[in-house]
Parts: C-alpha cells; sequence; structure tokens
C-alpha cells in the first residue's frame, strides 16, 4: 500500500481507485481499510481522491431529458469544475438521485426524488423541496439532508451519520438498522419505526405507528405525539435535561420547534431483554456442562 | 416486484387509456413480463362488453394447426352464446387469440360465462357494461398499442407491469383480474399471499373457479366472493386484511368506484396523489409524474388503511 499515494488515488478513475483499493476483488485483501486505519496517515476529514469545490460556485442541472446515470455521473463532473452549489431541475421522481455522494457540496434538489434519494453519501448538504420516496438517505454517512415535504417507508435505512430531516410525515420503517445520525421527522411515521435499531436517535414530532423500536438493540427515539404500540423490548426511558437541550437544540436548529417546547416528548430506548450475544448456544453448553 | 397503479376522474371522462398507458410505462423496470390495464368507460345500459382469450400467446407458434383449434373455439363460444340467448352486436380481434364482443343478454350473465369457459383453453377476461380488461405479454406501449388503448376515453382504471415470480409467463397469470362472475370487478395486486391454499381452498369448496397459480387471482375471487354476499367495498377491503395473509397492497376497481388497502405491515409501496377531480396512485412517483409533471404533494398510505373513491 506504500507504494500508492493519494495523489495516485486522486488521479485515477472510480473504476481504477476500486480495483486499486481491492474492493473489486472477491478475496479481500483489506487494501480498502487503508484510508481509515493506515498508522502513518495523519487525521483526516476528507477523501484522498474528493473535489475541491466552491460553495459560492453554483451551476444547474435539468434532469429532464437525463437517466438516473447521467444526472449522477454530472454532478461529479460539475464538482470536478469546482462548483460547490449544484441545482437539480425537474427531476419528476427519479430513483437513485445524488447517491454516493462522498464530497463537501450544496446539493438542491427542486421537485421530487424517487427511491433510493441521496444514499450513501459522506459529506454534502442536501435540501430537497419536493417529497422523496422509499429509502432515502439510505447508509448515509455524513451530511444534512431535508426534506420539505413529505417521504417514504425506509427512511434513512441503516444510516450511519450525519442529520436526516423531513419537514412532513414519513412512511413505514423509519430507521430501520439505523446505526448513527440523527433523522427527524416533522409529521408522523408508520409502522415498525426504529426496528433494529442499533444506535442513533430518532425525533418524531407528530405520532408514531405500532411496533415503536421493535428489536431496537441501542440508541433513542423521541415521539413528540401518540405511539400507537411499542415494540417488542422497547420500552419507554425518562427524559432527562440533558435530552431537552439536545432536543431543543436540534428542533431549533431545523425550525421544528413545537411552541409547547420539548417536555411532552416520550423518550423510547430498548429494554435490552433480547440481548443473547453473551450467552452460549444450546449447543455449545452441553459441550461445557 | 410488480408495479401498480390507479387512477380515478371524479365526474367527469378523461383519456384514461393513454394516461394509464403513461404511468404503467413509467413502472416498467418493475415488471417487464406482462402489462395489463383494466379501464371503465361510461357505463352502457343493457350492453355488455366481454373479453376473452381462446389461447396463450405461446400458442401462436405451436405450427399451422392451432389456427384451426383457434377458429373451433371461437365456433363453440359463440354457439354458447347464442344458445344462452345473447345477441351478438358487434365482435372485434385485437390479435388472433383475443376477441371483444360487444352483447345484449337478459338472462345471468354469470351463467353463460361459466359455460363459456368450459371451452377448452377459453377464458373470459372480463364482462361488464363499463369494464375493458386488456393483458398480454410485452410493455405497457407495445400493449396499449396492440389493443388500441390509447384513445380511449373513460372515468377511472387500474393497471399492472407483472414481474412474474411464483406463476408463468402467460395471459392467465398476468393481471388485472376480473372478478369472475362479478360484473365490472377488477383487481390489480403487488405482493405475496402466504395463505393462498388455504383461502383458494376455502372459495373452491364455495363453488368460485380459478384459471391460474398466481396468488393475485385470489384476491379477485375473495372480493367477488363479498360482494356476492352484499358486503361493500370497503368493507371487503377491511375484512381482507385480517382474512388474507402475506405482504400485499391492491387496488380494486368496480364501475364507479376505485378502492385500496395495503397489509398490516405496509410493506409494499404505494404513492397516492389527490385532489379535487383527479385521485392517482401508482408503486412509484413516476408513475404519477408521468401524468401530472408539475410539483404536487403525494403521501404514503399506511399499514393497514383503506381508501375507496367515488367516480
Amino acid at each position: 500500500m506504500a507504494s500508492m499515494t493519494d495523489d495516485d488515488l486522486k488521479q485515477m478513475s472510480q473504476d481504477e481507485r476500486a480495483k486499486a483499493l481491492g474492493m473489486t476483488t472477491e478475496q479481500l485483501t483489506g487494501k480498502s481499510l487503508y484510508i481509515e486505519f493506515d498508522p502513518e496517515a495523519s487525521e483526516r476529514y476528507t477523501y484522498p481522491w474528493s473535489y475541491e469545490v466552491d460553495f459560492n460556485k453554483r451551476t444547474e442541472i435539468d434532469t429532464d431529458t437525463l437517466s438516473t446515470t447521467e444526472v449522477n455521473s454530472a454532478i461529479r463532473d460539475r464538482m470536478k469544475e469546482g462548483y460547490g452549489t449544484i441545482v437539480l431541475k425537474n427531476p419528476r421522481g427519479k430513483h437513485s438521485l445524488g447517491v454516493g455522494i462522498l464530497n463537501k457540496l450544496n446539493l438542491i434538489v427542486e421537485g421530487s426524488c424517487g427511491y433510493f434519494g441521496v444514499g450513501l453519501i459522506d459529506g454534502p448538504n442536501v435540501r430537497i423541496t419536493g417529497r422523496v420516496g422509499w429509502s432515502c438517505g439510505e447508509n448515509m454517512m455524513a451530511g444534512t439532508v431535508v426534506i420539505e415535504k413529505n417521504a417514504g417507508s425506509t427512511f434513512g435505512a441503516a444510516m450511519r451519520g450525519g442529520d436526516l430531516v423531513c419537514r412532513g410525515s414519513v412512511g413505514s420503517r423509519t430507521g430501520i438498522d439505523q446505526k448513527g445520525g440523527t433523522i427527524i421527522v416533522g409529521g408522523d411515521t408508520g409502522a415498525l419505526s426504529g426496528f433494529m435499531m442499533q444506535r442513533g436517535r430518532m425525533v418524531v414530532c407528530g405520532n408514531a405507528g405500532k411496533n415503536l423500536g421493535d428489536s431496537m438493540y441501542d440508541g433513542t427515539i423521541f415521539v413528540g405525539g401518540e405511539i400507537r404500540s411499542l415494540g417488542v423490548d422497547a420500552i419507554e426511558a425518562e427524559l432527562t435535561d440533558l435530552d431537552r437541550q439536545w432536543l431543543t437544540r436540534k428542533l431549533t436548529q431545523y425550525g421544528l420547534m413545537p411552541d409547547k417546547g420539548v417536555d411532552h416528548f416520550t423518550k423510547v430506548v430498548a429494554g435490552k431483554q433480547l440481548w443473547n450475544y453473551d450467552n452460549l448456544e444450546p449447543s455449545e453448553k452441553k459441550l461445557i456442562l | 416486484m410488480c408495479g401498480i397503479a390507479g387512477l380515478i376522474h371524479k365526474g367527469k371522462s378523461a383519456n384514461v387509456g393513454s394516461e394509464m398507458t403513461a404511468m404503467l410505462q413509467a413502472l416498467k423496470h418493475r415488471g417487464p413480463d406482462s402489462t395489463g390495464y383494466a379501464v371503465y368507460g361510461e357505463p352502457t345500459e343493457g350492453d355488455y362488453v366481454m373479453r376473452l382469450k381462446v389461447a396463450e400467446a405461446e400458442d401462436m407458434d405451436k405450427g399451422r394447426g392451432v389456427h384451426k383449434i383457434i377458429e373451433a373455439r371461437i365456433a363453440d363460444v359463440e354457439e354458447i352464446m347464442e344458445e344462452a340467448g345473447a345477441k351478438v352486436k358487434s365482435r372485434e380481434a385485437a390479435t388472433e387469440y383475443a376477441l371483444r364482443y360487444v352483447l345484449t343478454h337478459e338472462g345471468n350473465t354469470g351463467d353463460m360465462a361459466k359455460s363459456i369457459e368450459e371451452v377448452e383453453g377459453v377464458e373470459i377476461l372480463s364482462m361488464g357494461n363499463g369494464l375493458e380488461l386488456i393483458k398480454d405479454l410485452g410493455d405497457a406501449t407495445v400493449v396499449s398499442d396492440m389493443y388500441g388503448l390509447k384513445d380511449f376515453k373513460g372515468t377511472h382504471g387500474i393497471g399492472h407491469t407483472r414481474m412474474a415470480t411464483e406463476s408463468d409467463v402467460d395471459i392467465k397469470s398476468a393481471h388485472p383480474y376480473w372478478a369472475f362472475p362479478y360484473n365490472d370487478v377488477s383487481v390489480v395486486h403487488n405482493g405475496q399471499i402466504t395463505n393462498y391454499w388455504i383461502m383458494r381452498r376455502e372459495m373452491e369448496r364455495k363453488g368460485h373457479r380459478f384459471m391460474s397459480n398466481c396468488d393475485s387471482e385470489l384476491l379477485a375471487v375473495y372480493t367477488a366472493h363479498n360482494l356476492s354476499n352484499g358486503i361493500s367495498l370497503e368493507d371487503s377491503l377491511r375484512q381482507s386484511i385480517d382474512e388474507i395473509d402475506g405482504v400485499f397492497t391492491y387496488l380494486v376497481a368496480t364501475k364507479d368506484q376505485l378502492g385500496m388497502a395495503k397489509d398490516t405491515m405496509a410493506a409494499k409501496p404505494l404513492v397516492l396523489y389527490e385532489s379535487d377531480d383527479l385521485i392517482a396512485m401508482a408503486s412509484e412517483e413516476v408513475a404519477i409524474r408521468a401524468i401530472l409533471p408539475e410539483e404536487i404533494d403525494t403521501t404514503d398510505p399506511y399499514d393497514e388503511e383503506v381508501r375507496v373513491w367515488q367516480a
């Protein structure tokens, strides 16, 4: 790995880089961990191949006649040219827009996205003026995403970091498998929200559907309205002063602070009665006993 | 995966044929195997429209003999119709195996339909005063062009793009399903029904027929059973959420209504747009945008949600 410098990586195309980092081979070489764990590398907050962009340089992309791949390639090309603010026009429910942006960027989508919008992102600030379909912000790692209208199901599935905000209502299974970051919903959320949640925080200003937090391992869910029912192993907990301060800060930041404050929020956490990782399997018990 | 779509214009007719074609074409990626439409024109008093198929599309490759077989089947069907007292006002054939009859009939159309389906290889796709049910292999544009659907005017319609998973790629497994023998009722479905065999046997014991092994047909039969027992469409949809197991979102259309139901897990998608004069719904927003390109507000119905709209 020592023979490959950041400059080398930056010059490569995406395919070449993936191959060089061992991401496309069946046998894992560990090279893909280079960026995170190279002891020689100094601490860094951007990828070696990220583009230098200027937020004051603004450009527009009319997505009307473009395919999703063409739109996402165009975003990358514009970032390469140094544009730090990109506006997508006429998205009309196209799927997978803005996926996999690993760069600082202001992305503004004027309209609505379909499925898997801005998934796998690491860094950009995104504002979507319309609605988003299923799995918006899936697996996002850092950055902020603000949706002005409603969102579909599995909002922020497997999310790892950043802030994912929907001012309207969202569908079912919001934050399923959430591993970090913050999901904020201005309206209601559907059934099985926070299912198998592992870490992070979810705030629902409106009502939550049935089986909230079902089988959650960890993490915290705050609900401002009614909870139809709690899921297996999800329990209510006491709202602490730290929680109140955090909720006030986050909700104020996104203009969703309720007039009556945050005292009415219900806090839901994992009961941790389902955890059995430390227990032996029955067959193993027999061996020992 | 499959894609479903539906729309209903309140109190007026519109170009439902081309609208449904645009919506289903936008959903092609959810199912390229077959496409089906159930569109509703202004109901005609006294005249019935019957659509039927006398062979599968793939049968047409089976040599010269198939044409004679088809001719014989059509002759049988027409003989049965005559014996049942039906008067054929017109007959059209979009393809050699798919026919459309306009007829008048005084007696029980259900009994006549049962007799017609006794002819080998014949399946009635739909019967009713307003319903036109079209389904064939290919994407939305191909099927729409084949059957001349683009100029169809009507009040509402539902449609389906199919990705075959648990049954064959053929017309009998394609959606929509007519709720045989209940006039003007059709169903499209996206999902899997896990108590299919239990429910199918129950329905068969009650005398209902199944033409395919596709689980979606059960919803059509189930709806027909409920409606024929005087249960309203809304109550039938609500009841189905308790009685049908699995993951499903399905749409039902009648002569003047359009309804939707979503299972307890809300595991199958549906995006809904409602305005004063038009309600449109589809598996994906991109289908609704195909007919409403301007900025609109849409929502996802929640689990166990049932809605019915009137034309």
